[in-house]
């Protein structure tokens, strides 16, 4: 077998052993937690009877691990069953959530990658120079301030001074393109200030080490402009760690954007975990768990593979 | 009963054809007093003005994505206004605290106050074109009473002991006898269903003015206006949206940026600010709802008396309604009744801050000076921990070893609420003594959440019940109200306005004490101006 391909197969196989594995931290994770769903369900208003009532109901007289395998097995025929506490298919539910993350996700990593790079490239291209400085200074200044404080600035001034963006940015099925990218204007703005710089940091970082390199040297005695130089030998030598970087974004575009969601009350799959473990729906917390464990992990995978890709040591071994 | 010469007498003040000072003594005249002229006068500007159609958008905080429809399981603020645009209850109860007949139109009860009738309205159509009879009353108080119930109205519906139908008629027997029936009945969880909701509870068919058109839990509750409601077209609205904002920063900011024309839960510490600026007002009303630190009375330390009444003056009542509700509150006796409550007797004294009783009941305790653990979360009210800080600072004046720990918001009311001996509270209050008391306060109450237990107290809420002379009802609960106040385990430093905001584009507001946002009922009685 070609080393690559063993590489490849390795890396996919380890991921769903850590996908099981993390399934079943998530459910250890819900076990421990203090109270009850029933007692969480019904609130301060709960009755003796009536929690008795629904405890039976919901069935969770039955022994743990009786629980977590029959929603495993479920869960891998594509049936994550019925929330404990309304009721409905979480399927369904969750598939309209998780569009809505990965659309927020989607636009604010169209925006933030390209931009990133292209800004890490441009910092290189006047390395130490005031472009390079200024760069580093925004980036740096709005990785540093916390989310929830800049949603609450670009609502004040853009929404609520301003009003070009709304501070609303709920999106349902009947809207036009057009208004969802307007509601989503805020949010992707926030997020696209909170993973600038961590990748447009490391995209410098990593270009200036290769630019210390011999074989640069000699492109520069070529007489290579210095743009070409950095297109053509340092990017594709520097692609292992901004790719990883990169999916290290993205992965928490997709996952831990739940503050952002409840600033600008955007109907993704945060806000939609954290009403149910404060519930104990115990089933919809594991889905939601399993379907960020997936993307969390698929994500390194692909950066791990094309690190790989990337490696010619590993393409062409002797 | 209504004066037809002072209906069209308040008909032409709303046109204005009429002085408002005319029409009051008109009616001072004809033996209408002053109270009843002024509100037949708001009805009758409210019949003139109301303009109609247009959408209305709700940003409420209080919804969560595991919401349902199913009336019987709602417990925080979105269930509840979704409620209101779509369910109704038999009885209504105003914002003066009067009965009001709504699915019920008449309630007769007898001499003991132990059987209730109820004669059902007819022509009353459900959402999906059934029509309600008396039948879905009866199916719908049992689904909420039986015993495979988790209804929030379980509680209240154990003293009934038998229902029939009987016609058009809806006949409840009660176990003991109970004078404020109909108020118990007039409880949100109560919403009539077809056949009591039993095939399909989180449907959203009622019989209310506003139909269901959107149910999104968690995110947006859409309603469109009811065309064949009984009560004729009262719904300015042509529909009306409730949007869940949870964050209350983002739910001011949706309501000065006019993206929502009300609000609910405005924070004490920003209303001030809010009131000021342009376009919204703040509309607050004294409620029900207190803020409280509870004891257990039969856990040490505090099964000793002195040791409660110690704590009791050691707390600063003002500095708690000043720093924790910024003014947007008042003052609690210790007792979980204010004056919002009928039959409420307002000449008992007030207790006082005060270090030296404070200091003197607690050498009385002979307590060992061991710290005192208080739990307190912000889950248990807004600024719970802040408000604990000010009670350890007042009670270390007077000696008095306070400790606090702060308990996680999460499992809050499951883990430390009715289970350790001192910890914070909320409670939202109830339309009268009674209910209040037999929830908490009786010795055998589900919560008694201060373990008070007290044989006399428990005799004078029977005698109570069963006295249907309101002069005396009064003297019995201003005797239980003395009994708690110096024997219970309840601090109670506060009662906590009900704080909302509105668009100045809105108009016809009604302050009401019994909930928020005009006890839910803001998208029926209001319109845009």
């Amino acid at each position: 077998m070609h080393p690559i391909l063993k590489l490849l197969v390795q890396r996919i196989a380890l991921s769903l052993l850590l996908l099981l594995a993390a399934s079943a931290m998530i459910f250890i994770g819900t076990q421990i937690l203090p109270g009850d769903v029933a007692q969480s369900i019904l609130g301060q208003s709960a009755t003796p009877e009536s929690l008795a009532n629904l405890r039976a109901e919901l069935g969770l007289n039955e022994p743990a691990l009786t629980r977590y395998f029959d929603w495993l097995f479920g869960a891998l025929q594509g049936d994550l069953g019925t929330a404990l506490t309304n009721g409905r298919d979480i399927a369904d539910s969750l598939g309209v959530r998780l569009k809505n993350t990965m659309f927020l996700a989607f636009w604010a990593a169209l925006i933030s990658v390209p931009l990133a790079i292209f800004l890490g490239l441009l910092a290189v291209r006047y390395q130490n120079r005031w472009p390079d400085k200024l760069i580093s200074a925004v980036t740096l200044t709005s990785i540093s301030i916390p989310e929830f404080l800049i949603g609450y600035v670009l609502m004040y001034f853009i929404s609520v001074k301003l009003g070009w963006f709304t501070s609303v940015s709920t999106i349902y099925d009947g809207m036009s393109l057009g208004e969802k990218l307007s509601a989503i204007a805020l949010p992707v703005t926030v997020l696209t200030l909170v993973v600038l710089a961590h990748m447009m940091r490391m995209t410098r970082a990593a270009i200036l080490n290769v630019m210390q390199s011999a074989y640069i040297e000699t492109a520069e005695l070529k007489g290579l402009s210095m743009f070409n130089i950095i297109r053509k030998h340092a990017f594709p030598n520097a692609i292992a760690p901004i790719v990883n970087v990169v999916m290290l974004n993205l992965a928490y575009l997709v996952v831990g954007v739940v503050v952002v969601e409840v600033v600008f009350v955007y109907p993704g799959m945060g806000q939609y975990l954290v009403d149910h473990v404060a519930k104990r729906d115990v089933p919809v917390v594991q889905a939601c768990g399993l379907i960020f464990a997936a993307v969390y992990i698929g994500l390194n995978m692909v950066a791990d593979i094309v690190s790989i890709l990337a490696n010619p040591r590993l393409r062409h071994p002797k | 009963m209504m004066n037809n010469e002072l209906k069209h007498l308040a008909a032409r003040v709303a046109r204005k054809t009429v002085s408002r000072r005319d029409f009051l003594g008109r009616a001072g005249a004809l033996g209408v007093s002053a109270v009843a002229a002024n509100s037949l006068l708001a009805d009758a500007v409210k019949a003139a003005g109301p303009n109609k159609g247009g959408h209305l958008v709700q940003g409420l905080g209080g919804g969560e994505s595991t919401n349902t429809l199913d009336p019987a399981l709602t417990a925080s603020q979105v269930p509840f206004a979704n409620l209101r645009h779509f369910g109704e209850t038999l009885v209504g109860v105003s914002e003066n605290g009067e009965l009001t007949p709504r699915l019920a139109e008449n309630i007769e009860a007898s001499d003991d106050a132990k059987v209730w009738n109820f004669k059902i309205r007819k022509d009353v159509e459900f959402h999906n074109g059934k029509t309600m009879d008396a039948n879905d009353v009866m199916r719908t108080m049992e689904r909420h009473s039986n015993e495979d119930s988790k209804s929030g109205a379980l509680g209240i519906m154990q003293g009934i002991e038998s229902m029939k139908v009987d016609g058009d008629t809806f006949a409840v027997t009660l176990k003991s006898p109970n004078a404020d029936l109909p108020y118990l009945l007039a409880d949100y969880h109560l919403v009539i269903q077809p056949d009591g909701g039993f095939d399909n509870p989180g449907a959203g068919i009622g019989t209310g003015p506003y139909t269901v058109d959107v149910d999104e839990p968690g995110v947006r509750h859409v309603f469109k206006k009811n065309p064949n409601y009984w009560g004729g077209d009262v719904v300015n609205y042509d529909s009306a949206e409730v949007l869940v904002i949870n964050d209350a920063t983002a739910r001011t900011a949706a309501l000065q940026s006019g993206q929502v024309h009300m609000i609910n839960r405005v924070e004490p510490k920003v209303a001030k600010l809010i009131d000021r600026a342009p376009g919204v007002s703040v509309k607050n009303v004294a409620g029900r709802g207190h803020y409280v630190f509870i004891m257990h009375c039969d856990t040490a330390p505090f099964d000793s008396n002195e040791l409660r009444m110690a704590l009791k003056y050691a707390i600063n009542r003002e500095e708690m309604v000043d720093k924790i509700l910024r003014g947007y509150g008042t003052i609690g006796n210790d007792l979980p009744i204010n004056a919002a409550y009928p039959l409420f007797d307002e000449t008992i004294p007030q207790r006082k801050h005060s270090i030296e009783k404070a200091k003197e009941h607690y050498a009385k305790s002979g307590h060992d000076g061991s710290p005192i653990i208080l739990r307190v979360a912000d889950g248990a009210f807004p600024g719970a921990v802040d408000a604990g800080a000010l009670f350890q600072e007042s009670a270390r004046a007077a000696g008095i070893p306070l400790e606090i720990k702060r308990e996680p918001n999460d499992g809050y009311w499951s883990e430390v609420w009715n289970k350790q001996p001192f910890c914070a509270s909320y409670w939202g209050g109830r339309p009268v003594q009674d209910q209040m008391y037999s929830t908490a306060y009786l010795s055998t109450a589900d919560w008694n959440d201060t373990r008070f237990k007290n044989p006399e107290f428990d005799a004078l809420l029977s005698k109570a019940k069963a006295e249907l002379d309101e002069g005396k009802r009064k003297a019995i609960y201003s005797q239980m109200a003395n009994i708690l106040r110096d024997n219970g385990g309840l601090i109670c430093p506060m009662f906590n306005d009900f704080v909302d905001a509105v668009s100045d584009k809105i108009a016809g507001y009604v302050l009401d004490p019994n909930a928020e946002l005009s006890n839910g009922f803001a998208p029926v009685r209001t319109w845009f101006a």
